[in-house]
Formats: C-alpha cells, structure tokens, sequence
C-alpha cells in the first residue's frame, strides 16, 4: 500500500465519531521497544542505524496485524504527507525531521502505527477512536508479543524493557487519552484539574504533546511512570483517572447551563453562526469554533450526525490537510480562506441549534 | 579528582579520606590531620559527612564507579547522559548502574519491573546461549579424543540447533504473560 492510497482511505480518526463517550475523542497506547545488541537511535551510527531499519521492517512485514500496511523509509515521504501524519497522531514531528533510518509502518485503518528509529527502535502504538483502554491495549499486546518472535528485544529482569530514556524503561508504555473538555475551562477549573492529575501520577497535555497549546480544549492525559507497576495496573490507574475526569467535565456543564445558560448558549450560536458564514478561518480559530459545535451537539442542541462531520474537521481542518486539498501551494491566507470555504460547505446543511430543551424551566 | 589530594576545606595534603552514601548519592571528601581533627571526623560516632558536605559546599560526587569509564557496548560516557538525557545501547544501563538506581527512585512508581515479559525471546536467547555452550563442548571433547562424550554433545548440539531454529509454536501465540 502506498502512502497517497492510505491518506485516501478512511481513518479510525476521521471516521470512527461515537457518542458512546463523548468526552473522550481517541485512546492511544504506545510501546517502547529496542533491539538488543544496537545502539539506541540517537547514538547510532548511521550503517547500523539503516540495518535496523531493515530488520524491523521486515519483522512488522511478517506480522498478520501490519502484512499489507504501508511500510515505508521516513526519507521516502514528501513534507506534506508527513505534516498529514503528524496531524492524525500517526508520526512524531521528530520522525518526520528524521534523515537517516527512520521508518513507519501503518496500518490501512490507521489503527496502528509503527515509528522506527524515532528515539527508541520501534515505537509501536495503537489509537482508537473513544475511551477504549482495553480494546487498545488488546490489540497493541498481540502485535507485540508476534515482534517478540522475531526480534530480540533489549530487556532486563530487574528492569524491564530497555529505553533510551530511562523514563520509559519497564513496560515502555504510554497510554492516553484525547479528552474534549469544554465545560472545565470556559469555567476555569482546568488549572485546578491539572494539578489533581499529575498528584495521580499522570500528566496533561495539549492537543500535539508537550508544549503544544490546547487549542479547541482539548487535552492529552497520560501515565507519567512506566516502571514498578504492570500494565494492567496501570491502565486501571489511569482508567479512574480519566472516568472521574469526564464526571467532572460533564457536572462542569451542567452548572454552566444551571448558572447561565443564555452566556453558554451564546458562544454555541456564535459558533455556528461563524462556521457557516467564514470566508476567513485560521486552524486555531476553527478548532475552537468546531470545539464549541462540538459542546453543542453534547447538549442536544445540534442532531447527532452532526459529530461525525465535527470530529472530522478537526483533524481536517488542519494546515496539512487543507494544503492537500488544494493542486498548487498555499500561503496562510490562501490557506485561511480554503479551510473557510470548506468548512461553510460542510455546515451549510445543518440546521440551527434547538435551544428549547434548556429553556423549559 | 587531582592526586596528590588536597584537603577540601584549607588544601594542605590531605591525608583523611572519606567516602559516605547519603541520600544515595556518593560523597567523597578528603582531609588534612587537622582539619580532620577540627570537625570531629576521627570520632566516628559524632560525625556527619553530609553537615561537613554542606559547610564546605561541596557537590556529591556525580555518579558511581562508572562515571570516569565508557560504556564498552558503545562508548557512551556519564557525561554524555548528562548532556543528552538518554543512554546510548542498551548495556548502558549495566555499565552506569550506579547512576541510573538513585534516578529511578524519584522517576517512577518503583524499581522493579512488573509488567509484560518477552518469553519468546528470552527462550531463543537461552536456547542460543545454549547451543554456543554445546558447540565449545564439542570441539574440546574431539580435541581431547573423548569420542563417547563427543557423539553425545553432537546429538544435543542438533536438538539444540534445531529448537533454536524453530522456537515458534505453530499455534497463535498465548495472551501476555505476566510474572
């Protein structure tokens, strides 16, 4: 499969929206793993660098998860497919700077995704749209364990799996979760909820990792430590984590619409107003509109269709992805302008929102 | 650290020294007669390295016996983890254990894996180790002309090789296997 025919297909993210969970966009887990007996990326030599790619390449090639999935070299990738990968949460930016070695290997669902030569060997790592800790991690632990057939992996007893950074040694993983939270910030208790979480051991995040912005309130909430605890113990851990964050989103918005509702209901309206109206829309701004749509929907204010088309353009609705869309390059207000143009088309059907069922006291 | 030593507080020769695990971060400290006299450091029972550390102002030694050395895997030094945040092979964290056991402590839940283990692959490491084992076996029984103990070798070195070859089951592989 090549690159241009999986940007194509249809993605678990673009394409999966549920209201099973709506606070939850997408789980991720990430495993880090490496080879025995090589230097880890950053202080490899090059000759070594590329014999691992070869090897992990074909280690994933032979696997029944990843057979038919694009397994390519980094170096083989435009800038522009690469900036599409990042925007889905399929590649690091650091992958995408890499020169030599880096590989990638994803599958045509875009449910897994493989970095090679990224800071470990292998960076192997399962997303799913929703809260779907188990499913998740059911899926990444059957991929891992046919690698384990075919490679040898740098693990020690006392201290698990072997990681260039030693805070990810043990089991190598990282799961987390995308999470929507609208209510806690417009009422100020994000600041509040952070510091809660990292008490539990686990950390916040914006949308791109660390240092990104939260644009669209929309946050990364992960294990911070990989070592002393298994797994499952960890999942379960973050787990409650997140469960009781989602009640706390939810109660936020309840009091938001108990305490003014017309103030809530103002920014939703505005909102629509704007993304079917644009002609001009930056990706921050469109990503907190949507953001707004997206609360609005959660409410009952919009049809439930209408997610779909949300959860969509937030991914779509980014530099990369807009650039796609056009046949020559864009500047940001070239850019600006398509994305508006996009966005009004997409929206132009949707009905205005139905405030009734808050009014009624 | 310069030889001949100097005492750390008024750089006469120094002819006391001291070593002392605080905290667990290494200390080293070295003392003239005097000075050793001075803060009390020949009464072991009233001594403490780490007030001495902290008059003097002195900084913990960095790591342990790895710090001046390489890492024979890769030729990553202690420095270059300082610089870098990240080791260089896996042995590394062999090779700088010193450092890397105090790290843990403060980075994680505990120190001790707990999770997922690769069976697999230990099982063909094991099996490989094996098969070296046999094969050195073997050469030194023929060397030696013990022919009886010789054609046994040889029997388990083709079990061996074979296992070694072949470790994977035909069945899909179990679920994750835990300690």
């Amino acid at each position: 499969m090549t690159v241009a025919a999986l940007l194509a297909n249809p993605s678990e993210l673009t394409d999966t929206a549920s209201s099973k969970c709506a606070v939850v966009l997408m789980t991720r887990i990430r495993l880090a793993r490496n080879l025995s007996g090589a230097a880890f990326p950053g202080w490899c030599r090059e000759a070594q660098r590329e014999e691992v790619l070869a090897r992990c390449r074909e280690a994933l090639g032979a696997t029944a998860a990843m057979r038919r999935s694009v397994n390519v070299p980094v170096a083989e990738l435009t800038d522009l497919q690469k900036q599409i990968l990042v925007e889905r949460h399929l590649i690091s930016r650091e992958l995408s700077g890499s020169k030599h070695g880096g590989g990638l290997v994803i599958n045509r669902d875009q449910t897994v995704s493989v970095m090679i030569n990224e800071e470990d060997h292998l960076r192997v790592q399962v997303l799913r749209a929703g809260f779907q800790l188990k499913k998740a991690w059911n899926q990444i632990d059957t991929l891992d364990s046919e690698l384990e057939e075919r490679l040898d992996y740098a693990f020690d007893p006392e201290l698990g799996y072997l990681t260039a950074c030693p805070t990810n040694l043990g089991t190598g993983m990282r799961a987390s979760a995308m999470m929507h939270l609208p209510a806690l910030v417009i009422s100020g208790q994000m600041e509040k909820v952070v510091r809660a979480v990292n008490q539990l051991g686990m950390v916040v995040r914006g949308l791109f990792g660390e240092g990104s912005d939260a644009s669209g309130s929309i946050f990364q909430i992960s294990n911070q430590t990989t070592l002393g605890e298994s797994e499952d113990a960890i999942l379960k851990r973050l787990g409650s984590v997140l469960q009781s964050i989602i009640e706390h989103e939810l109660n936020a918005r309840e009091k938001l619409i108990e305490a003014d509702a017309p103030k809530l209901f103002d920014k939703i309206g505005r909102a629509y107003g704007i993304l079917q109206n644009c002609h001009q829309l930056s990706s921050s701004e469109a990503m907190n509109l949507l953001s707004l749509l997206r609360l609005g929907i959660d409410l009952g204010l919009f049809p439930e269709p209408i997610r779909a088309v949300t959860d969509r353009l937030l991914i779509e609705a980014q530099p990369g992805h807009i650039q796609a869309a056009a046949r020559h390059d864009l500047d940001s207000v070239q850019r600006d302008a398509l994305r508006a143009d996009k966005i009004r088309n997409e929206f132009a059907a949707v009905g205005r929102p139905d405030f009734s069922l808050h009014t009624k006291t | 650290m310069a030889s001949p030593l100097q005492c750390d507080l008024c750089g006469k020769p120094a002819t006391v020294h001291l070593t002392q695990i605080v905290n667990s971060k290494m200390h080293k400290v070295d003392l003239c007669e005097a000075c050793a006299q001075a803060k009390g450091v020949t009464d072991p029972g009233g001594f403490s390295l780490a007030d001495l550390l902290l008059k003097a102002s002195l900084s913990p030694e960095a790591a342990s016996a790895g710090s001046a050395g390489e890492c024979p895997g890769c030729g990553f030094s202690s420095g270059d983890f300082k610089k870098h945040g990240r080791f260089g092979c896996p042995q590394c964290y062999r090779t700088f254990s010193g450092m890397v056991a105090p790290m843990l402590e403060n980075m994680h839940k505990g120190v001790r894996h707990a999770g997922k283990v690769p069976v697999k692959a230990l099982e063909r490491r094991t099996l490989l180790e094996r098969v070296a084992g046999l094969e050195a076996g073997l050469a030194d029984a023929v060397k030696a002309e013990r022919y009886e103990e010789a054609a046994r070798l040889r029997d388990e070195l083709a079990e061996a090789r074979r296992a070694a070859a072949n470790p994977v089951p035909a069945v899909p592989a179990p679920g994750p296997v835990r300690r």
